[in-house]
């Protein structure tokens, strides 16, 4: 089980979550040309090690996390708020982390 | 080679079994070779000896980071079926199940193909009514597909839940020409069979670089030195990300991904079939080994992994589908169970491809499906290597499809890695 330090509701274990994807990934504008499209929705760095990755605290307090965790070990580096405008409104610290 | 028969068998019988060579060499790799495969996985393996025996190249090496068969050949449920639905897929699939029909002939190697039939439990008179379609499309694939009532199944899988389940089993779809077979002996049979012709396995022999001369590459720097190459082929599932990555060639539209199989202790004959089980969320397939195992498997773990080694959670969800369907499995315990790391493509189908450089070819993105796939994988990726074109059947397992909107989307997921089941 991995456990993932939620900033928001303390350790949780990660069957609390589902997994989202590459937190890298940034999208493009609508007007945007398809092979920018292409790139953003189709491919990936695929990274083996420390990888920046989204979950969400789905069975939790339902908010979106974005966490770096190494891909061959499962050890957690880091976790903050996916949305800091989010965090913010909900009287967060600005630096929170696992 | 000492052809196998079972006069062999009795004569090395009557001498104490001691007269049998080794199955294949273990050479030293040479400087340079027409045609380098990285992986001695099964569809390395089978593309080496399909090199060798449909098109003459035998000038051939197969590179393996650990030894042969050791990756995900010896990690899946060896189950080997071909009712899919999409164009792209299903001549394909028919076309690896025709080679699995005469495959232990081929390799004069035991690779005991079990046709047992593969049942894929249904639930509902709408689930009935998408399965006739699907096994329509099937039928005129020029492959096999039956509906069975409820009478039918209840004979042939008599301890299924018919009783108490929380979806209630309605009927099922078979393919009788499926079944299971002996993973190992596939990668042996294989790896025997390219060895004699001439095929070089390098084990122990991890590829660290690709050596690149503008649109060319030339050979590949490894652990046991440099080789040369007239053409590479990369078989590398789990790890392809890496491998384009030396070849410096950028991203690849596949995630990794692990992916749990089971089994139990050995019982005594229970269950004849392959078992498919998915509804509200399930995903469950189940067969049982000739040692009498319980071999089963169900979804990924959900989130992307280089780890060969499963979670908890997925534990206990697969033992739940387990139960759910086969009450009577409740107090076995399990024997083993482990990972293997999978080429999760973008619309849960692989590529058997030309890439960007000219003669560096990819077989990759095999998802779940590897197993079953891989004699035809090796057929159409050594025709690719030795003509320089694709197949027709392959035309659209191209890296480019996504660009031109031909997705291969047999489960209509979407463009997610982790939710192509």
């Amino acid at each position: 089980m991995i456990r993932i330090p939620c900033p928001y509701c303390g350790i949780r274990d990660h069957s609390e979550f589902t997994y989202g994807g590459d937190a890298s990934v940034e999208y493009p504008t609508l007007d945007a040309t398809a092979e920018e499209w292409h790139e953003a929705v189709y491919l990936r760095e695929n990274i083996r090690g420390m990888q920046s990755e989204t979950w969400h605290h789905v069975n939790g307090c339902r908010m979106w996390l974005v966490v770096e965790r190494d891909t061959t070990t499962h050890e957690i580096r880091s976790v903050r708020p996916a949305h800091a405008g989010m965090a913010k409104a909900l009287g967060m610290p600005e630096e929170e982390s696992g | 080679m000492t052809r196998y028969s079972a006069w062999s068998v009795f004569l090395h019988g009557l001498m104490g079994q001691r007269g049998w060579d080794r199955a294949w060499r273990d050479p030293e790799p040479r400087p340079h070779y027409d045609v380098v495969i990285v992986g001695a996985g099964l569809h390395g393996l089978a593309t080496a000896f399909y090199l060798a025996e449909n098109h003459g190249i035998r000038n051939v090496a197969v590179l393996e980071k650990g030894w042969l068969g050791g990756g995900n050949a010896g990690r899946n449920t060896t189950i080997v079926r071909s009712n899919y639905m999409m164009d792209g897929n299903r001549f394909f699939y028919e076309h690896s199940l025709k080679l699995w029909e005469n495959l232990s002939h081929t390799l004069n190697y035991n690779v005991m193909f079990s046709q047992r039939a593969h049942v894929t439990l249904l639930h509902s008179p709408p689930a009935m009514d998408a399965a006739a379609r699907r096994y329509n499309t099937l039928l005129l694939t020029g492959s096999d597909g039956e509906i069975w009532q409820l009478d039918t199944l209840k004979r042939e899988i008599p301890h299924l839940n018919y009783d108490n389940a929380r979806f209630p089993i309605v009927g099922a779809t078979v393919q009788r020409r499926a079944g299971t077979a002996r993973h190992d002996a596939v990668a042996w049979g294989y790896a025997r069979g390219a060895d004699s012709r001439g095929v070089d396995i390098i084990q122990n022999c991890e590829v660290t670089g690709i050596r690149r001369e503008g649109g060319r590459v030339t050979g590949v720097r490894t652990t046991r030195g440099d080789i040369g190459a007239g053409k590479i082929g990369l078989a590398v599932a789990g790890n392809t990300s890496r491998l384009w990555r030396m070849a410096d060639l950028g991203r690849l539209p596949i995630e990794t991904h692990k992916l749990q199989a089971f089994v139990s202790e050995p019982l005594k004959p229970l269950l004849d079939h392959v078992v498919v089980f998915g509804v509200g969320g399930a995903h469950f397939y189940i067969s049982q080994s000739d040692k009498g195992g319980m071999v089963f498997g169900g979804d990924l773990d959900w989130y992307k992994s280089y780890a060969q080694r499963g979670n908890l959670p997925i534990v206990q969800d697969v033992s739940e589908c387990a139960t759910s369907i086969l009450p009577c499995l409740g107090r076995v315990r399990l024997l083993r169970h482990w990972a293997g790391v999978m080429d999760m493509s973008m619309d849960g189908s692989p590529f058997i491809c030309r890439t960007p450089l000219e003669n560096l070819y990819l077989n990759a993105g095999w998802n779940y499906g590897g197993f079953k796939a891989s004699p035809a994988s090796g057929w159409f990726f050594a025709d690719l290597i030795a003509n320089g074109r694709p197949d027709p059947v392959i035309r659209n397992f191209d890296l480019q499809r996504f660009e031109r909107g031909v997705n291969i989307d047999e489960r209509g997921a979407g463009p997610d890695p982790k939710l192509h089941g």
